[in-house]
Formats: structure tokens, sequence, C-alpha cells
């Protein structure tokens, strides 16, 4: 079963889209676990602004980060109508507060290109690549780095 | 190969087990001065790791262990006396088979030195003379070189039951005994082997061993784990009926044995001819496949492990190699019927189980407080439902929680090495006394409390006893003794560490505490405080430090250590009569006593174990101190008084102090503190949910919960949050805020 996976992944990949601030972004759909309203958050003690607290999900604590304050693209307001992408990174699960899911790709390797050298330190941390389609340019999200650094957290 | 592995992975768990009972057994077994079942219960332990290790090749484990177990045997054969003495070799020789079995696990080299000393040790107990010397050291020698013990063995006894079939004869006319044993599948199920039976039979004197295989079904009909040989033995040996008996004491219920006297030729011959008699139609089948099996036995379990292999290679090496045989069925316990007592389960599982009964709960509670906000809530056929199902999901979660129970047995068993270790080493002599090891408590808690008991104890044997001369001169025994004991208290588990000692020292203790500047030297301290006194970070009494139990670590890191699991400890000491410790701990670490708490606009829970009182704040109680630090008064006492609203950064400015609730609580490194709260909301038990499963730790907070409405909640570190508040102060408030904590 994986082998058939993985081969289909090496042709194309599927990504979900939204859109933040006029700027369109994705993550692959293999990180996706699910897609959920927006829930009340539990602030958490000195952490960073970007950090929205943390949320029951069935049963095991949730972080949620709002991404475009993340990304440096200025915080939201939360309302009913935002979704909480919740992303596998590594062996933690994040939440990730988006204005609304646009849809699905598929797209081959040959449509992501590298990230343009724009020195911008967000750029750098958190855009692995430019996907290409119909004239749209969505960045796609490195997600690794989305959770803040133990230290930052403590400072 | 995998199926192996994991009979290796169940081999190991096993010898975990029979070494967490062998020391108790072995203190038994001088405690009861050589009780015959003491000694068996010692001696089946050793024996089981001895064989395990020999069907995995674990050669230096199963030399070790044989010595062992032979040193054993003469004392079970009442040729070595159960002498204090010989206790100690063998618990001091309990340590190094330990050693062994987690050397072997991991692979490594045990130390050799060290076993070989010991062996050494062993051998000298065993005495060296006695008829049967002889047949024993050649069969010693062939155990103690390992190879030869697993397999060579084998080999060479199938040929002495094949040789002596054909001599029979003229054995048989001096044959005391007339033994027929036939195994039950049940027996190699249990890991037996039929050969070590008739070896150790063997043993008891001039034997001639006949197989009879007439029950060997076509190949095609073989159930490849089926047992289908049974054996005639003819032993020529002055041993009583239990001698035999005994032999077969593992295998009890599993074989079909039969013991007759053998009176005179005609009987033995009689029995010699009737096997013989079935011997011709069963030959080609009986023989020629166990000489197949024989070849195969080299390459060990191949064809028996994968359950797939053909009848053919599978039959034989069941019945005529059953050591060979036995790993599989281990595997399945379906096999063994009386093994369904017990049942071996993965934590994981177990960890799953409970994570979900978690959400039960919680979810539980959401739907009752859902219900209760809607009309429905007047139909009474809904709410007595839902009292139903809160019944039913706290029944669950007891259940699901007694599941990881566990007797501290575990540790305390652990104790007496440490007691020994640490008394040699003061040169007291120490006796252990535990009571209550039957008590349970859930395992989270077991693998923590090993670490404060250790200290508990060596602090006992070193500080708590006096030395002999000492004890002599005040007229009491020179060995001193230690009690450990666990009960259960109110919905926690109480454990104490009590010595016959000569109590605390007071004067010395004030002293040393006013030397270090602990305490000023005109304080007037209760004989309490100054027993607490010795729990102060930075604390100790001993003249010197001693490797014991001065290991850096004070008797204040045991304390906090144990304030971490939401545990108490205390003290209490009489002069002369000797101190006991006392720890209390909650009965599991998965969910929590709280109070749950709003400050902020959040909702908060504080442990309980933590809180000392609750109050409200009067105007006049309230002080400011510096330019933005209040503390309060409680009883003539200043406490830091700490906005828990402003110490997570949920609001700037401090409630005022009348307007809230104050929870005065007890933290170890800081002193009392007063936290200063918008309400209090309740009192719930709460299930412990982890921030760094998906996050991290985070300052201030201890970990968090899910409330009844699904919001997390978080829960203070009642230490971190004092302790971030105090060091927010400049050093000179955070001076005086210390002071006021007194």
């Amino acid at each position: 079963m994986n082998e058939t996976t993985t081969s289909s992944l090496d042709e194309s990949r599927e990504l979900i889209t939204f859109r933040m601030s006029d700027q369109e972004f994705c993550v692959d759909i293999m990180a996706v676990r699910e897609i959920r309203g927006w829930t009340q958050t539990t602030p958490l003690p000195q952490s960073p602004q970007y950090v929205m607290g943390v949320i029951n999900l069935r049963g095991a604590v949730l972080p949620v980060v709002d991404l475009s304050r993340r990304l440096g693209l200025g915080p939201t307001e939360p309302k009913a109508r935002h979704v909480i992408i919740v992303v596998n990174i590594g062996t933690r699960l994040v939440g990730l507060l988006v204005d609304g899911v646009s849809d699905i790709l598929t797209v081959t390797d040959e449509s992501v290109q590298p990230t343009p050298q724009v020195a911008c330190d967000v750029v750098d941390s958190f855009v692995k690549g430019i996907v290409t389609l119909e004239g749209r340019m969505i960045s796609w999200i490195l997600l690794d780095e989305i959770l803040p650094e133990p230290k930052e957290a403590a400072a | 190969m995998d199926p192996l592995e994991s009979v290796k992975i169940t081999f190991f768990q096993e010898c975990d087990e029979h070494l967490a009972t062998l020391e108790g057994d072995l203190l038994a077994m001088e405690e009861s001065a050589g009780d015959r079942e003491a000694i068996d219960a010692v001696f089946r332990a050793v024996h089981s790791i001895k064989g395990g290790a020999g069907a995995f090749g674990l050669e230096a484990l199963v030399s070790f262990a044989h010595v062992f177990e032979t040193a054993l045997d003469h004392m079970r054969e009442g040729r070595l006396a159960v002498t204090h003495e010989a206790v100690q070799i063998m618990l001091r020789a309990n340590d190094i088979l330990a050693d062994h079995v987690e050397a072997a696990k991991s692979g490594a080299d045990a130390d050799a030195a060290a076993a070989a000393a010991m062996m050494a040790e062993l051998n000298a107990l065993s005495p060296g003379e006695g008829g049967e010397a002889g047949g024993d050291d050649a069969l010693d020698a062939g155990g103690t070189a390992p190879d030869e013990l697993g397999f060579v063995p084998l080999k060479m006894d199938i040929a002495d039951i094949g040789g002596d079939d054909t001599a029979s004869d003229p054995a048989a006319d001096d044959a005391d005994w007339v033994v027929t044993f036939a195994p039950h599948a049940r027996l190699y199920a249990t890991a037996n082997d039929a050969l070590i039976l008739l070896r150790e039979l063997t043993r008891l004197g001039e034997s001639d061993v006949s197989l009879d295989a007439s029950a060997l079904p076509g190949l095609d009909e073989i159930d490849p784990e089926g047992a289908y040989l049974s054996w005639t033995v003819r032993l020529l040996a002055s041993c009583t009926e239990d001698d035999i008996r005994e032999v077969f004491d593992f295998v009890d219920g599993d074989c079909t044995l039969t013991l007759e006297r053998a009176t005179g030729d005609g009987q033995g011959a009689g029995g010699s001819g009737d096997a013989a008699d079935e011997l011709p139609p069963a030959d080609e089948l009986g023989f020629r496949p166990v000489q197949i099996a024989i070849g195969e036995d080299d390459a060990i379990t191949s064809p028996v492990a994968e359950s797939d292999a053909t009848p053919a290679s599978a039959e034989p090496a069941a019945s005529a190699a059953p050591q060979a045989a036995s790993p599989p069925p281990t595997a399945k316990p379906a096999a063994s019927p009386a093994a369904s007592a017990t049942i071996r389960v993965d934590l994981d599982r177990v960890d799953k189980l409970i994570d979900l009964v978690g959400e039960l709960v919680i979810n539980q509670a959401m739907l009752a407080q859902r219900v209760s906000e809607t009309v429905i809530a007047n139909d009474s056929n809904v709410s007595m439902g839902l009292d139903e199902l809160e019944q039913l999901t706290r029944e669950i979660q007891d259940s699901v929680m007694a599941i990881r129970a566990q007797p501290v047995r575990i540790v305390f068993q652990r104790m007496s090495r440490v007691a020994r270790e640490c008394a040699s080493a003061t040169g007291k002599q120490v006796r252990l006394v535990t009571e209550g090891e039957g008590t349970e408590v859930d395992k989270t808690v077991i693998e923590r409390l090993s670490e404060p008991i250790t200290h508990m104890l060596r602090n006992a044997v070193d500080h708590g006893l006096e030395s002999p001369e000492r004890r002599a001169e005040v007229g009491k025994p020179a060995e001193g003794v230690v009690r450990l004991s666990a009960r259960h208290q109110s919905g926690r588990i109480v454990i104490d560490v009590a010595d016959d000692g000569g109590g605390i020292n007071r004067e010395r203790v004030f002293n040393s505490a006013v030397e270090k500047g602990l305490v000023s030297a005109d304080a007037t301290l209760t004989d309490d405080e100054i027993d607490n006194l010795i729990m102060m970070p930075g604390f100790s009494t001993a003249q010197e430090v001693s490797n014991i139990s001065g290991r850096g670590v004070g008797m204040d890191v045991v304390k906090r250590s144990i304030q971490e699991l939401g545990g108490r400890l205390s003290i209490s000491s009489e002069p002369g009569v000797g101190t006991t410790f006392s720890l209390s701990l909650p009965l599991t670490l998965a969910v929590l006593d709280g109070m749950v708490v709003s400050a902020g606009g959040q909702t908060l829970v504080a442990p309980l174990t933590s809180i000392v009182e609750t109050l409200q704040p009067k105007a006049d109680a309230v002080r400011r101190i510096g330019p933005n630090r209040t503390v309060l008064a409680v009883r003539g006492a200043h406490v830091p008084l700490v906005d828990v609203g402003v110490a997570m950064g949920w609001r700037t400015e401090p409630l005022p102090a009348t307007e809230g609730v104050a929870i005065l609580v007890d933290s170890e490194v800081h002193g009392e503190a007063a936290l200063l709260v918008d309400g209090i909301q309740g009192q719930r038990q709460v299930v412990i949910k982890s921030l760094e499963a998906n996050y991290q730790h985070v300052d201030c907070i201890a970990a968090a919960t899910i409330l009844g409405d699904g919001r997390v909640a978080l829960i203070i570190d009642v230490e971190s949050t004092i302790g971030s508040n105090l060091r927010g102060a400049t050093p000179a408030e955070a001076k005086e805020l210390l002071a006021a904590a007194g």
C-alpha cells in the first residue's frame, strides 16, 4: 500500500490552498489531519503572540498558531468563519488558524519552483517553494518551524 | 527472525519477573530456615532463567545460572545447610545473575571476573564428597560448557535411548524402579523438556531408557504441536518414590506418570518385551524422524518457528526436540488454558485505553452540562439516564485505572539490596522489615517511588541507626531494624520508613542550621520545626559527607521530588526511640484533585495538595511593599501575594486584593505564599493532559486538563508561578519578600 502511494507522490502531490491577506498559501495534504471550525482557545502564559492558545481536540491538548501573524501578515480576529487546519509537525499535532480553505490542487514536481531570494527572514524560514499554476503564485509553507523554539517561549 | 525475537522479548520479561521474586524468595528461604517450598521456589526461578537462556544460546548466563542452580540443588537435597552465610552469598549471586540478564538483554558482556569469583564461591558451597559426585561432575561439566548444555546432550541422549533399547535386557534384571513417562502436549506448551526430565531421572542412578513411539501417527495426521512419544525408564537406584516424583515436580499434571517397583526379571523383561513388540511398526516412523530432527537441531528452530512448516519436519522437532518446539507455544497463550488467569498486555494498549476512558469522562461531563442547559433537563428519564451514564463512566474509569495498579512489592523488593549494601558500607547491622507490600498504586507512581524510598532508606541506615557499639551502650540489640511499610489512607498511599535509632539530635540540627544561616541563632523553634529543618535546601548534618546518603542529594531534594508528584513528606522523631519519615502520595499521576479557580477571565486548576487554605483578604491584611509588591498578613506572618492573572500575563493591573480570593499555598523553594484569584468555582478531580505532547513546557503551568464544557483549563505550577513573581522583582524586593515569607 505504501509503495503505491509513494510512487504516485513522486509524480504528483495534492496540496490544500488557502488565502491570507491577498496571498495564496498551501500545505501538503499528507500533513493535514483534519480541518475544523474555530473554537475559543485557552491562552497560554508567557507565549509568543502568534500562539493563540490551546484547544481540546478530542481529549488531546492542541496548540493553535495564528498563521497570518506567524508569517508577519498581521493578527487575525478569529470569527466563526475561520478554520483551524490540524497538521502533523513531526510527532506533534498543531492547529493553524487561517481565513478559510479555498481548494485542493494536484500538482506535479515540475510546477514547484524554488523560493525566490527576496531577503526576507519570514520567507526564508517558512516558504518551501512556489507553486505556479494558471497564473497563480502559491507559497508552499514549510511547517517545521511554525512552533516557537522552546527558549523563545520561556523568555 | 521475527517470531524468535518476540519469544526472546517474552523470555526477558519473564526473567525480570523471576529476578523480582528471587530476592524475596531467598530471604524467605532463610527466614523459614530451609523450608522446602521456599527453596523450590528459588530453584524454579533460577532454573527457568537457565532453561530459557539455553534456548537462546546465552552462554555466559547459562553457565552462571547453572552453577547457581547446582548450589541450590545441594541445598534442596539437604547436602548444604541453609545458613545465613550461604544465603548472603546467594543474595549476591542473585545480584550478579541480574547483571547477567541485563547484559544479555543489551547484548553486552557481563562482568566476567565478578561472575567467575561468584561461581567459585558457589562451587565452594557445594559439598565435594558424596557417592553421586562422579555422575554429577560429569553432568556439571557438560552443563558448564554452555554449548553442550543446549544441544549436544540432546544428541547423545537420543543416541542413548536408541542404544539402550537394543541392549536393554541385561540392565532390566537389576532394575529397582520402572517409570513410564508419557508427556502431554501441555508439557511442551509450558516450555518443559522431556529430555531434561529424563536426564534428571538418569542422575538418580544407573538407568535404561526406552522409547515407545507406538502412538506416533502417520505423517499426514500428525499435529505438529502434539505429543506422541512416551518413555519407559528402568532405574537401578536405591531412591525413594518421592525422589522420582520430584523430578517430575514441574510437570505434575502435564504428563502421565506411573511408578512401579520392579520386583523381578519377569516384570522388567515383560515391560521391555511390550515395548519391543510395538516397536517394529513404529520403527520407520519413530526413529528415522528422530534422526532427521537431530540433523536439524543445529539449525535450531527455523522449521519450527515458521508454523507453516511441513509436518514432516515439524513433528520430529516437536517430539524429539521439545526444547526447540516449546518457544512457539508460549507465544500462543490459547494453547495453555491454565495460563489464562493472567495475561500479558502491552503497556501501550493499556495507556491507550486509559486515554480513551479519560475522553469518555470528559465527554460525559460535557453531555451532562449541555443537557442541563436545555429544557430536556426537566425530563426525568433523560436525567436518570445521564446519572446512570455518569455512574458507569466512573466505574469504567476506576476499573481501567485498576489495570495499571501494581503492588508496591516491586519497589520494596529492590530495597533489601539497598539496605544490604548500605549496611555493609557503614558497618552497621540492619534488618529490613517490610509491611503492606500488597498495597497497590498506579504504575505511574510506582515508577517514581523507587528513588525517594532508596534515599530515605539510605538516610535511615546511615543517619538514623546508631553504630553497633552505641546501640550496645544504650541496651539495644546490635542489629538495627528499619521498617518499610505501605498502606492506603484516605485515597492516598502512605509509605513509612521507620528506624529504631537514636532519633533526631535536635540540638545538632539546630546548631547546624544556625551555622548555615538557615535560621537565626535566637529563634525559638518547636521540636517539629527543628525536625523539618532537615528538609531545608542546603542542609546536611552528617559530620562528614559519606558516600551512602551524602551523594550530593539532601532530604530537600527528596521532598521536592515527592512534591512534584503531588505528595507530602513528614517526619516524626523521638529521641532514643527512632525516626519515622512518612511520605504520602496520590494513588495515580493520571488524575489530580484540584480547585477550579478563575483568574484574568480564564479558568485554571490549582493542585489541591499544595493548597493550605483559602481566605478572603481583609483590607487591613493587605500591605504594599516596595513600589509594586503586596504581602498578605496571615496570622501574624506576612506572605507574598501573587496575582495569578498578572503572573500569567493575562492582565497588567492586579486585582484589588479585597475583591478576590487568596489561596494560601505551600511552596518548597519559596515557602508559603498567597495566590490571588478572582474566584473559586469548585473542587474536582481532573484528568491530567500533557502540554508537552503537542507543544512544549510553559512557565507557570504544570499541565492542562479538559473541563466539563470541553474547554482546556491549565493547571497552575505553584512553584514556578511564585518563582516567576519573585524573579520579576528586583533583588532587594525579592529579599524582602523572602524575609517576609519567613
